[in-house]
This record gives structure tokens, sequence and C-alpha cells, in this order.
């Protein structure tokens, strides 16, 4: 490749291919690459401080997938595993959580405000979940709320409900630490809903036991307006399974993960694969993004990654994918409220203590009335959130409420995340306070599919 | 039980039974009184004889001005779904119909809400049955209605009013007026007190009916009290002026009427959602619910944004009402259920008006009207920014003179 070549500037930095140089561009184009050459290193012409080191950078690392345990077969195919029955409902509105979800989120709460948002902000720097949040969240049970009773879970209904709340009060501490927390359990949870009797008696007892396996939702992927009912990775079938190939993005934990539920197309419909992380052709790389740093996002790169025929979770007709995709929006919906309450939980002391022209700045209308609209929306995205998980839980069809709460948790969402950083002003933008991480979080809600399910 | 946010299931009836009257009954005069303001929708007579019938056989719960009132005997702790629920769902309903028409309800006045909240036994009775306007603006008064100059005076038994209330809905038709009066204004707000009216009581005159952007089938009027003589057992509540009670007694009534004003709006931008989902769905626009938005047409696309703010609005609204059902305060929520209500009403209206295009803007369809009427739903019963301010005092916990 010509030097002339290599600086053709479009296609990369974020840089449109339809962007040309003039003559100074390519001077200036030109010193840049000097100044990223190691010559300069060499000749001992570069400050120490240059030599920035980016632990997550994309180039930080690539490898294989973490070894996985070996899940020993159990259980007989092709036969339906444990379903739990929807939750029962007598048609009267009520938004009191039951005495058992608010038992669950009362234990939550309490983790997420002395454990997981402590440990926020270094992990968002980190890229990484420290392993004692992680286990103090399995110690909570986290990855059994989803799994039925008979399989040693604690479900004994629908958990959409729980899941949602649950998800909202982890989210209350750190986002991205709520979908490390949370992404095992998802992918328990997926086991409960669709698997066979033999998946659940495979990989269940890992999710219900001390050593719990980290675990993926693998459904987004790396193209702009990404539909996630119509994945790029493709399944093909084989004589004794099939073989996956593509690109998978934004999956959590993939380098840690043992197991994976991924999203492939499978002649021409979306289909759910269990892919133990051991399988040959797997391929994992960071992949961080803005925000939800804490959860080591990774991309996922499957070539050629051979499954056997069991491997379907649920059906082959896009049912159970699809109910997949609505449960996974519904988490997302519910992290976007528990972290749109930290915000609002954030502001209001801060404005009643912040002085300006001799008050107050909560005194003012202008700052007033921002703080009432975050409260406002606050409430409208968890209301719509509730009625989705509500009608998800008593097994009543949710795609319309789930759609609708998206779209406002992805709106509004984010309008409460920049909102924050502007009521902190200069504050706001600096790491010294929380709510910039919250701002790069909430941009998450209206981007996410997968990696999480309630 | 279960969390449970889908309509209640034993309102089903009721609201359906509003749905038909709104679809047969106020649909097809709609754009008549729209056109024709001022003069009275005689077709109302025959609903209200239909409403109050229902309300006795104890098939209905009425048409939702009727009862806003916190049920304090009853006992038990079971969940309520009760008539602060029935009544937003049957309103919401009807302004489905027409926003214009349910303010023109004989016997369903806001006054008639008042007296529901803040009569006492005796009143109660002694009211029912009428249809009650009621004025609390004036001429230099509007939000600030703890400012308000019209006076009464205790004369013997009787209270002398003096001063002009504008704004006030189905002023000349109601045969009823709650008027909110001061009876000592150095006394501030404690001293505002509500007197009922009776038509025709000498020194209380009609003085002009309004021409107004919407809801046109709804009168507005000027309403003058020059020594206007009421009897002292008209003033409802305690005629004590409770400094340290404040404005709450006269307030309070706002946290019943709020979530029904915010009914209206969510009935109203539903009219307009569901005739442009339609519209378009003809020209071969529908929303999937499962796609991206960014994916789907711009069309599309903003139907499904409309539609999630409705149901925000749809649902703080509910909100509100259950709360009140179970005896909880409701007056943040009630505040943010017609903020919410407010303005996404007018966001979703004139957004319909826009994707329908020529179609939307000609009074060949209602589309236009529906963005008219509305407007008035994020003013009247505290503006957007009273809402706004009602709910920051409450989530900052600052005092109305910190937080002016």
């Amino acid at each position: 490749m010509s030097l002339l070549q290599s600086l053709r500037p479009g296609g990369r930095h974020g840089v449109p291919s339809t962007e040309s140089r003039d003559p100074i561009g390519y001077l200036v184009a030109g010193l840049n690459r000097l100044a990223q050459s190691d010559l300069l290193d060499r000749v001992g012409l570069r400050r120490p401080a240059e030599q920035a080191v980016f632990t997550a950078t994309r180039s930080g690392f690539k490898t294989i997938t973490a070894a996985s345990r070996t899940f020993s077969a159990a259980g007989t195919k092709d036969q339906q595993g444990v379903r739990v029955a929807p939750a029962r409902t007598k048609g009267v509105f009520d938004l009191t959580p039951t005495e058992d979800e608010q038992m669950l989120v009362d234990v939550v709460r309490e983790l997420a405000e002395e454990v997981v948002r402590p440990a926020a902000a270094k992990a968002d720097e980190a890229c990484l979940a420290p392993e004692a949040v992680l286990a103090a969240s399995l110690e909570v049970g986290l990855p059994l709320l989803g799994v039925p009773e008979a399989l040693g879970g604690i479900s004994e209904e629908r958990s959409a409900m729980a899941g949602t709340l649950v998800a909202e009060a982890l989210a209350h501490g750190d986002m991205g630490l709520a979908v490390a927390a949370l992404a095992p359990g998802s992918v328990a949870t997926a086991l409960g809903l669709w698997g066979t009797d033999a998946q659940q008696q495979t990989y269940l007892p890992a999710f219900t036991g001390t050593d719990v396996p980290a675990a993926a939702l693998a459904l987004n992927e790396p193209t702009v307006l990404f539909d996630v009912l119509e994945p790029a990775t493709t399944a093909t079938r084989t004589a004794d399974g099939f073989v996956l190939d593509g690109v998978k993005s934004l999956v959590p934990q993939g380098a840690q993960a043992e197991l994976f539920v991924v999203g492939a197309s499978l002649e021409g419909r979306p289909v759910l694969f269990l892919v133990e992380s051991s399988t040959p052709g797997l391929r994992v790389e960071a992949d961080p993004g803005m925000g939800v740093r804490a959860a080591s996002l990774t991309r996922l790169t499957l070539s050629g990654a051979a499954v056997p025929a069991d491997a379907v979770l649920g059906d082959t007709d896009g049912t159970a994918y699809l109910e997949c995709v609505r449960l996974s929006r519904l988490a997302w919906c519910a992290l976007a409220v528990g972290t749109g309450q930290a915000v609002l939980d954030y502001v209001t002391p801060y404005v009643k203590e912040r002085h300006a022209f001799g008050e107050p700045i909560a005194h003012r209308q202008s700052v007033a009335f921002m703080v009432a609209n975050i409260a406002i929306e606050l409430q409208a995205m968890r209301l719509v959130t509730y009625k989705a998980a509500s009608r998800a839980a008593a097994g009543k069809d949710f795609a319309r409420e789930v759609a609708l709460a998206r779209k406002l948790c992805a709106d509004k969402g984010m309008q409460i995340g920049l909102d924050g950083v502007q009521l902190l002003g200069g504050h706001g933008f600096v790491k010294e306070h929380p709510v910039e991480r919250w701002y790069r979080d909430l941009r998450a809600v209206g981007v996410m599919e997968g990696s999480v399910l309630v | 039980m279960p969390i449970n946010l889908d309509d209640p299931k034993k309102f089903r009836p009721l609201v359906g039974q509003a749905h038909q009257v709104a679809m047969n009954m106020l649909r097809p005069i709609s754009r008549k009184y729209d056109r024709a303001e001022h003069e009275y929708p005689h077709e109302l007579d025959m609903l209200a004889a239909m409403i109050d019938g229902l309300a006795e056989s104890g098939a209905s719960e009425g048409a939702g001005a009727a009862g806003v009132r916190r049920e304090e005997t009853e006992a038990d702790a079971s969940v309520k779904n009760g008539t602060n629920l029935a009544s937003v769902m049957s309103i919401a309903e009807m302004c489905w119909g027409d926003v214009g028409l349910l303010l023109s309800m004989p016997r369903q006045g806001l006054g008639n809400s008042a007296i529901a909240s803040v009569a006492d036994e005796e009143q109660q009775q002694r009211f029912a049955g009428v249809w009650a306007g009621m004025a609390i603006t004036e001429p230099g008064v509007g939000s600030d209605s703890a400012n308000i100059k019209t006076t009464a005076t205790l004369d013997g038994d009787h209270y002398v009013l003096n001063g002009e209330k504008i704004y006030v809905t189905s002023g000349d038709r109601a045969d009823h007026i709650v008027v909110w009066a001061t009876l000592d204004r150095s006394l501030g707000r404690a001293a505002i007190k509500s007197f009922v009216v009776p038509k025709g009581t000498p020194g209380m005159r009609v003085d002009r009916l309004e021409h107004k952007l919407g809801i046109r089938a709804s009168d507005t009027a000027t309403i003058i009290f020059e020594d206007c003589r009421v009897p002292a057992e008209n003033l409802l509540g305690s005629p004590d002026v409770d400094t340290k009670q404040g404005f709450a007694g006269a307030m309070a009534t706002f946290d019943n009427t709020r979530p029904l004003v915010a009914a209206m709006a969510v009935g109203c931008a539903r009219a307009s959602l569901d005739l442009t989902r339609d519209l378009l769905a003809q020209a071969g626009v529908a929303v999937d619910y499962d796609r991206p938005a960014q994916n789907q047409s711009a069309a599309a696309s903003r139907l499904l944004q409309m539609e999630a703010d409705w149901e925000a609005a749809y649902l703080l609204m509910l909100q509100a009402a259950w709360l009140a059902d179970n005896r909880q305060p409701n007056s943040l929520e009630a505040s943010m259920a017609k903020a919410k209500a407010g303005r996404v009403g007018s966001d979703i209206t004139l957004g319909c008006v826009e994707l329908a295009g020529s179609v939307g803007y000609s009074e060949s369809e209602l589309l236009e009207k529906w963005a008219r009427d509305s407007k008035i739903l994020d003013i009247f019963e505290g503006t957007q920014q009273i809402q706004q301010l009602i709910v920051a005092r409450r989530v900052l916990g600052l005092s109305s003179a910190e937080l002016k």
C-alpha cells in the first residue's frame, strides 16, 4: 500500500468516506503518522506521558474465548424442559409489588448502594467488574431469579416483573456492573424459558451451584441500522448439527464467558443457539463503548463454529428469538429507570446545595423545572416499563408495550442523562461526579439488543 | 396480587359504554357545535338523562365529574379500583368523542367536582342533582389563584359577593356556580372560601361569552357579582379562617380535578392517534413494534414516539386516580399526570395534523379541531408551568417562598 493510499482519510477515525484532503491536510496527516511512529521513542523524543496505556482499546487484547468447564450432558433431548406458569392476575390495577418482590428489591437495593455504587467509577475505567461485586451478586442469588424452582432456582411463576424490579434496583448502583452481574442470570433465565430437558439438565446445575459461570446473550452486530430480527450471522445445517459464522458486538464479559446464547439466521429465520466457549472457531476481542464499560463488552467472532444439533435454544421458527429480543429490551428499560433514578437522586441535593447569585440554584425555575421534568419523565418510564413487565409475567402479549417502553426509555432516559450533566455544569463534565458516567450509560438503552433479559 | 397496569377489568363495561356514547352521540355533532359556538347542544339533555338513569340503576359510575371524593369509611386494606379510576377512564373515553361536549355535559361540571370534594354531608344532599360551573379566574388573576380579589362579606346570615370572574366553563348553562372569594384579603390564601351561588340570584349576571381557539361547544362566560347575597350555609366546608391550614382546603379540589383534566388530554390525543394510525395504514404505513424505530419510515417512527408519550400520560393518569382510590396522597402524582398529559396532548394532536398533511389541516377531518381543543388542557386547572412548579417544590422539598 502506497503512502498516499494509506493517507486517504475516509472510512476510518469517524471520517465519512466522501472526505478528501487538501495539501495541508496531507501534511498534517503525515505529521500525525510521524508522531505515531516508535522512531520517536527509539531516539527518546517522546515524553513518557505520551505513552498512554489503554488497557482496553481494541488492540489491547485479542484472544480465544475462555476455556469452558465441561458441561456434562444430561437429561432427555427433544423433551420440553420445565416451564413455570404465568403470574396470576385478577384484573385489578395495582402498583404494589408482592411481598416476595419487595423483599428481593430491598436486598438488591442494599447491594447496589453498599457494594455496586462504590465500585462503579473504577470498574468503568478498568472495563472490568471486580470479583467482589460479582461474588456479592451471586450471594444474593441473582442467577436463580428466572430459574424454575424444580431446577434449583427460585422462580415459581414467570419472573419478568421481579426481574425488572431487580434490574432497576441494581442499576441504581451502576448500569455497567448491573449488566455484568445480570448477564449469567439472563442466560439461565433463557434456559428456563426455552430449554429442553437436556439443555436444562446440562447447563442449569452450573448456574444454581456455587461456581456460577460467566455467560452472555449475544444478539447485537456491528452494522449500522442493525435490525436484530435479521442477523447477518448465519447458521448452516450440517450432518451432525450447525455451523455458525458471523460477528456479534457489545457482548458482556465475552472473554470470561463459558456459555453464549448466540442469535443467528437459520434458513431465513432468527434462531438462538447455545454455544460453549470452548467451541473451536470462536474469537473474542475487547469492544468497549462509550458507557456500560464495567460489563467488559466484547466482540465475538464465529468462524465456522460447529455446534451439535441440540444447540438450538427454543424453536427454529423465530418465536423464542422474538420473545428473547422483547425480554431483553424490557431489561434495558429497567436498567434505564434505575439509572435515571440515580440521576434524580444525585441532582436533587446538589442543586439545593450549590449556590449562585446568593441563593441555591434550586430556587431558580430554569433549574427546578429541569428537575421536575426528570421526575415526571422518570415516573412515566417506570410505569410504561412495569406495564410491559407485568404483561410479560402474566403471559400476555407485550409486543406493543415493550416497544413503547423502549422508545420512551431511550428518548427520555437520554434526556435525563443530558440534564443530569447540565444541572452540574462544569462539575457534571468531570469524573469527580458520576453524572457523566450515567450520561454515557443511558445512551446504551436505544442501542442495545440482547446482553441481558428479564 | 401481582403488579398489574392493564385497565381494571371491572370497568370494561363502563368504558365500553362511554366509548359507544362518544362514538354514536358526540362524534356526529362534534363539528356542528364547533361551528355553532355558543349554541346550546340540546342533544346532551337526552344523554344526561341517560347517564343519570344509568347511575340510578347502579350500572354506571357516572360520566366522571360526579365523584372524586375519598371514601373515609371503608376499613378493609385490599387494593381498590374505585370511583377515581372509573372517572378518569370514562372521561378519557368521552373526550375521545369530544372535549367541548364533555365539558358541556349537564350536571358534570367542575363545580360538581368541587362540591363532591369539599362539601359536607348536608350540602352534598342539598346540592344533589345541580349543574355547577366553577368560577376562580379573574381578569388580573390567572395562575396565582391565592391572589383573587372577589370578596365575600358576612352580613347577617348571608355572604355578600363582589367581583368579576372570567373563563367560567358552562357559566351560562349551569344552574349553579361555585365561586372562589376571600373573606379577608389581609389574611391571604387561608381566607379564600368557595360559595355555591344558584343561577338567578340577584346581583349575579353573565356579562359575555368568549370566542375561543377550541372547545367551542363549551360556553365560557364572564360573570359579574354586584352585592350578590348568598345564604351563609352555601359556603363549602368550614367558614373558619385557619392560617395554619392555609390554602390547602381550597387547593384540595385541584388534587381531584387535575387527573380529570389529564384524562381529557389523554382522550383527545387518542382520538387523533387512532385516526392518524388508520389514515397512515391506508397510505401503506404501519408501525412494526418489533423493529427499531430508526429502521422504519419517519412517519411510523413519529407515530411510535407519540404513542409512547401517550401511554406515559395515560399511566400517570391512572396512577394518580389509583392513589386517590386507595386513600394515598396524590398531589405530586396528579400534577405529574396533568403536566405530562397536557404537553403530550398538544404534541400529539399537532403531530397528527402534520402527519396527515392537508387532510389533517382541513375541516373535512376532525384532526385540526382536536389540535385546537387540546391546547386548553395544558392551561386550565393549572398551567404546564404551575404543574412543574408543584412537582419541583415537592421533589426538591422547597417552599413557595424559596421556589417562586
